[in-house]
């Protein structure tokens, strides 16, 4: 089997954001990126299936040359190689701009599986992959939880996470995109084995013009203010040491609240 | 020709759904500061029922598109359905409720449309003659206000909870059937089977207090020292989904939106930092305490009282408190 990974490059999960002085994004000049949870759970479901059915599992991301950091991390887990789509100047914002270029980029590609995660850490719009499946013409299912291909009968079935604790399974065709759900299974640690055996793996770049893809005629989504979020419903926050505040909470929550 | 918004109704069990409902008063309230006229649009097989509940809200019409590809929910189908719409009435603005079904329709509706998506709102903002949309990003952490450069329509989900269903104003709307051919139409994805995942599960639905636990215990040895302030409380343990990702408890003690819905009278939220879909499935709690390394976590946006700290510090002072408080 091929199974193509998307593969986002987004700021660490436990980064606290600032906003830059122009107001319309965040200081990235300190921050430290990985790949995208999702993403990452993805391309394990495609290793799992290599390991299964052999074949090759290629990463495919849209970024800026950092990006590569993330996906030599990627290539270290056990994919086979990486084209990288580059955007240097953040030109493609948009999910239908970014999943444009990288349907034009697969269709001179063969596949079986095209695995994105369901959504991103950063924007997190859980547009791209499904959008892919369109542009691409092919079958979709989102928010998966468990992946069970059968090449010879060229079928797919997915488990699909749905609201409050219910399930659906469903079945298509291959090829097919797949958007991956986060926590499905237990990420594998990179061997050093892997980790040196990835720098030798090829990472090929795409320029955004050889894509063919006309940006600027494609609807645009874009931010013109981030902010901390003001709710006008902040929690009353208690100050000092540990006996200090739970002396303080108990107190309330006897007195005001009225709940112990 | 009047400019319109289309709101799209899911439902279940022959009721509409609450989020769509949401949708459609949000609808209501852009409809009225624009000018705009609003539509609903409902799409299903024996839609009778549905239908008549819809009539009695303030819309210029219902449209309701019955057919018997259209039962249960399918990509393929409701995508070219959506889209042959879409494609002809040219409304402005198309709404639905950020579900998970939306998850999987509107981006490949948007794409086949070539139109734009704005996902997951929270609210809108208008001025000069524009508007922006709000969501959130970085992990629920920052909010954005989103500007869209596209032709019409333009497809906005909306989080549940951006608008209150109890806004809606009654009103006594026409109903329009609008035929569809689908045969044409192949379904290449087949549902297999639905199934609830949680058997023998706990109920938190009827707990008084929960005691909420995030992946700020930072490993699963920490865990007795939240279930001893549960025990001083006398309550249940519920998880965030990193928790029961991580397999330090067990995934039917998960709140949000793939977990369980609560409503206790105190829900002490112990290192959980706030990502909408855990503040989904608690927000409504009577009092909600925060416990958190981090200040600026959503999770204080919906709390009554926040202590900033570590959890592995405060919970224990607290459990000790409170077995103090409880033995005077």
């Amino acid at each position: 089997m091929k199974i193509f990974v998307c593969l986002k490059e987004v700021p660490s999960r436990d980064t606290r954001y600032e906003v830059s002085p122009q107001g319309d994004w965040i200081k990235e000049a300190d921050l430290s990126f990985e790949i995208n949870e999702c993403d990452e759970y993805a391309l394990e479901e495609a290793l799992k299936l290599q390991e299964k059915f052999g074949g090759e599992v290629i990463l495919l991301t849209v970024g800026s040359e950092r990006a590569e950091k993330s996906m030599r991390k990627g290539l270290a887990m056990g994919a086979d190689r990486g084209i990288l789509i580059e955007d240097p100047n953040r030109q493609l914002i948009s999910p239908l701009a970014i999943a444009s270029v990288m349907a034009e980029t697969l269709k001179k590609e063969q596949y079986d599986l095209i695995l994105a995660g369901t959504q991103s850490d950063d924007y997190g719009y859980a547009q791209t992959g499904v959008m892919l499946a369109e542009l691409l013409g092919l079958p979709h299912a989102t928010i998966v939880m468990e992946v069970a291909a059968d090449p010879q009968g060229a079928k797919v079935t997915a488990l699909r996470e749905m609201e409050s604790g219910w399930f659906q399974r469903v079945q298509m065709p291959m090829p097919a995109v797949l958007t991956i759900q986060a926590g499905i299974s237990h990420i594998r640690f990179t061997s050093l084995k892997g980790i040196m055996a990835a720098k030798r793996k090829e990472i090929r770049k795409v320029r955004l013009e050889e894509t063919g893809v006309d940006v600027s005629a494609l609807p645009a989504l874009e931010v013109s203010r981030l902010y901390l979020p003001d709710t006008g419903k902040k929690a009353e926050m208690l100050q000092g040491d540990p006996e200090t505040v739970v002396a303080q909470l108990v107190d309330k929550l006897r007195k005001e609240a009225r709940v112990i | 020709m009047a400019e319109k918004i289309y709101v799209l109704i899911d439902h279940a069990n022959n009721r509409p759904r609450n989020s769509s409902l949401e949708a459609l008063a949000m609808g209501q309230k852009m409809a009225s500061e624009t000018g705009m006229e609003i539509h609903g649009l409902i799409l299903g097989a024996d839609l009778g029922s549905v239908t008549e509940q819809l009539s009695r809200y303030e819309l210029a019409s219902i449209i309701v598109v019955e057919n018997p590809s259209l039962r249960e929910y399918n990509p393929d189908m409701y995508v070219h359905a959506l889209a042959e719409i879409l494609a002809s009435d040219r409304p402005n603005l198309f709404l639905l409720a950020h579900t998970y079904q939306a998850i999987d329709l509107a981006p490949r509706l948007a794409a086949r449309l070539r139109t734009a998506l704005i996902t997951d709102c929270i609210g809108y903002k208008t001025g000069d003659g524009s508007i922006s949309f709000v969501r959130q990003m970085f992990r629920s952490k920052l909010n954005a206000d989103v500007t869209v450069k596209s032709n019409h329509p333009w497809l906005v989900s909306l989080q549940a909870g951006a608008a209150s269903a109890d806004t809606l104003r009654p009103g006594n709307a026409p109903t329009v059937a609008r035929p569809i051919d689908l045969s044409a139409v192949a379904s290449r994805r087949q549902t297999i089977e639905t199934i609830e995942a949680t058997k023998g599960k706990v109920d938190l639905t009827r707990a008084e207090i929960i005691v909420g636990v995030g992946r700020g215990i930072k490993k699963q040895d920490n865990l007795p020292i939240l279930q001893e302030l549960a025990d001083a409380l006398g309550a249940e343990i519920g998880a965030s989904r990193p928790v029961v990702d991580n397999e330090w408890l067990g995934r039917e003690r998960q709140i949000g939106s793939s977990g369980q819905t609560v409503t206790p009278k105190l829900y002490v939220a112990c290192g959980i930092s706030g990502a909408i879909q855990h503040i989904v499935g608690m927000k409504n709690s009577g009092c909600i305490v925060a416990i958190n390394s981090d200040p600026n976590a959503p999770i204080f946006n919906v709390a009554n009282y926040g202590i900033v700290g570590d959890v592995l510090e405060v919970v224990p002072a607290l459990t000790k408190k409170i077995k103090q408080e409880r033995a005077t």
